[in-house]
């Protein structure tokens, strides 16, 4: 199947500024769908709210745009309900950690067979440029304009901790490495989550010294590397890309499949 | 044919009920006094192959039953008060969605945490009101336990037909309370299942087009319609849009679907009302002490009526107007600061004739509370 063909078209042009990251995630997202072969009746995409949220429309899936923070439960009761289904869960670095940091870490925790894509821009784009629990010390934003004092939150580590079984980190300037790591995310058993650094332009872009979405894009470049680089150990401070935790674990889904058998046995004596 | 007669908790009956109505989907957070309900559905459900599960918060069971309703599943969450308030954002977006589903609110003592193990009715117009936006939702109660069962099998029934959460308002009393329960074989009484659209595989289907009586045809999330679903104000299709027609038609069906059927929404039971000429209103665990003191004051030769509410919202407004109509005194008897008696003073013509009789200390209102009342009205003195 083409590319396109996982596209509604009828409710194109998109509403994303020119030069957002959240269309390249976009794409990025339906290419593996695409290298994956999944049938698209098989697909739910389960967004809450905020720009990257929005994604859900734009696609030819099952697709159910929900409240701010909450996506992540409203995928559960899907997938408990079909599990035989697909779900994938786009997610802002707001929508998914602060209003919705509760829900992610019980999501990991059960370790339920979705995949969770963190579209990290580090700010609030749709209200306007506000700082995210993921903007880190020192940035500006419209609610931080003598800049940040909180400290950010290391996804990564969080989701390991939480008990995902697949947890990984790319940016949409490495958009091949993204593909790669979503079809592996998406074919992971169990909770799977994807961190992908997106720019948001008009508002991160903008108030931190980075004008352009190329700045940003060379931003990504400059200050990311694969996970174990010989440069990593020159240079602490570069962010680790790559996938960090693949692990085989017990899946909620599965698990309670065993339970309804117990019930079952239970009550036939 | 042998009844299966048992002897159960409020709570059990809206388990027996949830399950005859073919409950497929519990999602919940443990709160006094609605535990029970998830604790016999957590053992219930896996034997018929249904599934239950805890969330982490009041929040993420309303999600989740949503999601899970939009597979096609019969859903359920149960609550009580500080839940209750947590699941009104979800709450609305499942009336923006249209989507079937069943919230039951065990009521304690509020605000906040106030008195979780005592009774009261506090939340009657939050049941109503509670969300934000305008929009218009079921609310159904019970003073029995055999009204329990049946109005929670109801509850699923109004559900499904009208795309709709439906609430269940029960209060501490109806839900930890002993009564017999008779159960009704399968099929003894009728059951709603959700209508399914006809459209073919292929064809554009709008999942948001209602059609004439306002019901919408569904097609189940993984089946063969893909279709978006939004609490944003969308057309047709479910795609958002800020088109002032299309908010405007979807604001007015929201609302038509549920108030212009209200009549054949509403249940309620009347005691002696013919030649009343103080008419009693109350609905829930205080029902059982008005039922009981009307019947025994008839029996003085007294003439007093009934109403009970079963049905709180969408309010009979005309049902109560007639009703009521000939009667000197209407008595509104509830365990709040009088939230329905503000709603009967707006149905009936002169609203000087219609008192609260309230209790708001975490007890049931007794016989003597309405004795008193009513000596005042019938000028005996107290
Ligand atoms: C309960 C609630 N609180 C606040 C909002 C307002 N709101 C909408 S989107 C958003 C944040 C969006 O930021 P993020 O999740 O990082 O996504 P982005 O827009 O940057 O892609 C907020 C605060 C809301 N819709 N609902
Ligand atoms: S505000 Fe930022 S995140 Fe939102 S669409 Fe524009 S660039 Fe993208």
């Amino acid at each position: 199947m083409a590319f396109k063909d996982y596209i509604r078209e009828r409710f194109f042009p998109h509403i994303w500024c020119p030069g957002c990251g959240h269309g390249m995630v976009l794409k990025g997202m339906l290419k593996a769908v695409e290298k994956l072969g999944i049938d698209k009746n098989n697909i739910v995409m389960v967004s809450g709210i905020g720009c990257s949220a929005r994604i859900t429309g734009y696609v030819d899936f099952h697709t159910l745009h929900t409240i701010h923070g909450r996506a992540l439960a409203f995928a559960t009761g899907v997938k408990i309900s079909r599990p035989e289904l697909c779900l994938i869960v786009p997610m802002g670095d707001g929508d998914a950690l602060a209003i919705g940091g509760n829900h992610f870490i019980h999501a990991c925790r059960r370790n339920i067979d979705i995949t969770a894509v963190i579209m990290n821009n580090r700010i609030y784009g749709m209200t306007g440029g506000q700082y995210s629990p993921l903007s880190g010390i020192g940035k500006y934003a419209s609610t931080a304009p003598y800049s940040t004092i909180e400290n950010k939150f290391d996804i990564v580590k969080l989701a390991e901790t939480a008990g995902a079984s697949f947890v990984a980190r790319t940016t949409t300037y490495h958009i091949r490495e993204m593909i790669d790591i979503l079809c592996m995310a998406i074919s992971n058993k169990g909770f799977s989550v994807v961190e992908i650094f997106s720019q948001c332009p008009t508002y991160f872009g903008r108030k931190n010294e980075l004008k352009t979405p190329t700045d940003m894009l060379n931003y990504f470049k400059d200050n990311t590397t694969p996970i174990g680089s010989k440069v990593k150990e020159a240079n602490p401070e570069l962010i680790e890309r790559g996938v960090f935790i693949n692990s085989s674990m017990p899946e909620y889904c599965e698990e309670y499949d065993k339970i309804v058998a117990k019930a079952k046995k239970n009550t036939e004596v | 044919m042998k009844r299966n007669v048992k002897f159960v908790q409020g709570n059990e009956a809206c388990v027996e009920g949830a399950l005859y109505a073919g409950l497929d989907f519990f999602a919940g957070y443990p709160i006094t006094p609605s535990t029970e309900i998830a604790e016999h559905l957590s053992e219930r459900l896996p034997i018929k192959g249904g599934k239950f599960i805890q969330m982490e918060d009041e929040i993420a069971s309303m999600c989740a039953i949503i999601g899970a309703s939009l597979t096609g599943k019969k859903v359920m969450t149960a609550t009580s008060g500080p839940g209750f308030s947590l699941k009104q954002e979800a709450l609305g977006y499942a009336i923006m969605a249209e989507i079937p589903c069943v919230i039951v609110n065990v009521q304690r003592g509020g605000p906040s945490t106030g008195n979780p193990t005592h009774v009261s009715q506090g939340d009657v117009n939050q049941a109503r009101w509670g969300s934000h936006g305008d929009y218009a939702i079921v609310v159904m109660t019970a003073s029995t336990i055999q009204d329990v069962f049946e109005v929670t099998i109801r509850a699923f029934n109004i559900a499904e037909t009208y795309r709709t959460p439906v609430i269940l308002l029960f209060d501490e009393i109806i839900g930890h309370m002993r009564e017999k329960l008779i159960l009704p074989e399968p099929g003894e009484i009728p059951l709603v299942e959700r209508m399914r659209t006809s459209v073919k595989s292929g064809v554009d289907y709008h999942p948001y087009l209602p059609r004439e009586d306002g019901r919408l045809p569904m097609s189940d999330f993984g089946g063969k319609h893909r279709y978006n679903v939004t609490g944003l104000f969308h057309d047709m299709w479910g795609f958002p849009s800020t088109k002032p027609e299309i908010v405007h038609g979807l604001l007015r069906h929201l609302n038509d679907k549920i108030i212009n059927y209200a009549e054949s929404i509403c249940m309620y039971k009347e005691f002696e009302l013919e030649d009343a000429e103080i008419i009693f209103i109350s609905y829930g665990a205080s029902a059982r002490t008005v039922l009981h003191t009307v019947k025994n004051r008839r029996k003085a030769g007294e003439k007093v009526g009934f109403i009970e509410l079963q049905t709180l919202w969408p309010f009979p407004y005309n049902i109560i107007r007639r009703k009521c109509a000939n009667a000197r005194h209407v008595i509104v008897v509830e365990m709040n600061m009088g939230q329905l008696t503000r709603t009967v003073k707006n149905a009936v013509e002169d609203h000087r004739k219609v008192f609260l009789m309230n209790r708001i200390d975490g007890l049931l209102i007794t016989v003597s509370d309405i004795r008193n009342i009513l000596r005042m009205l019938q000028g005996k003195g107290v």
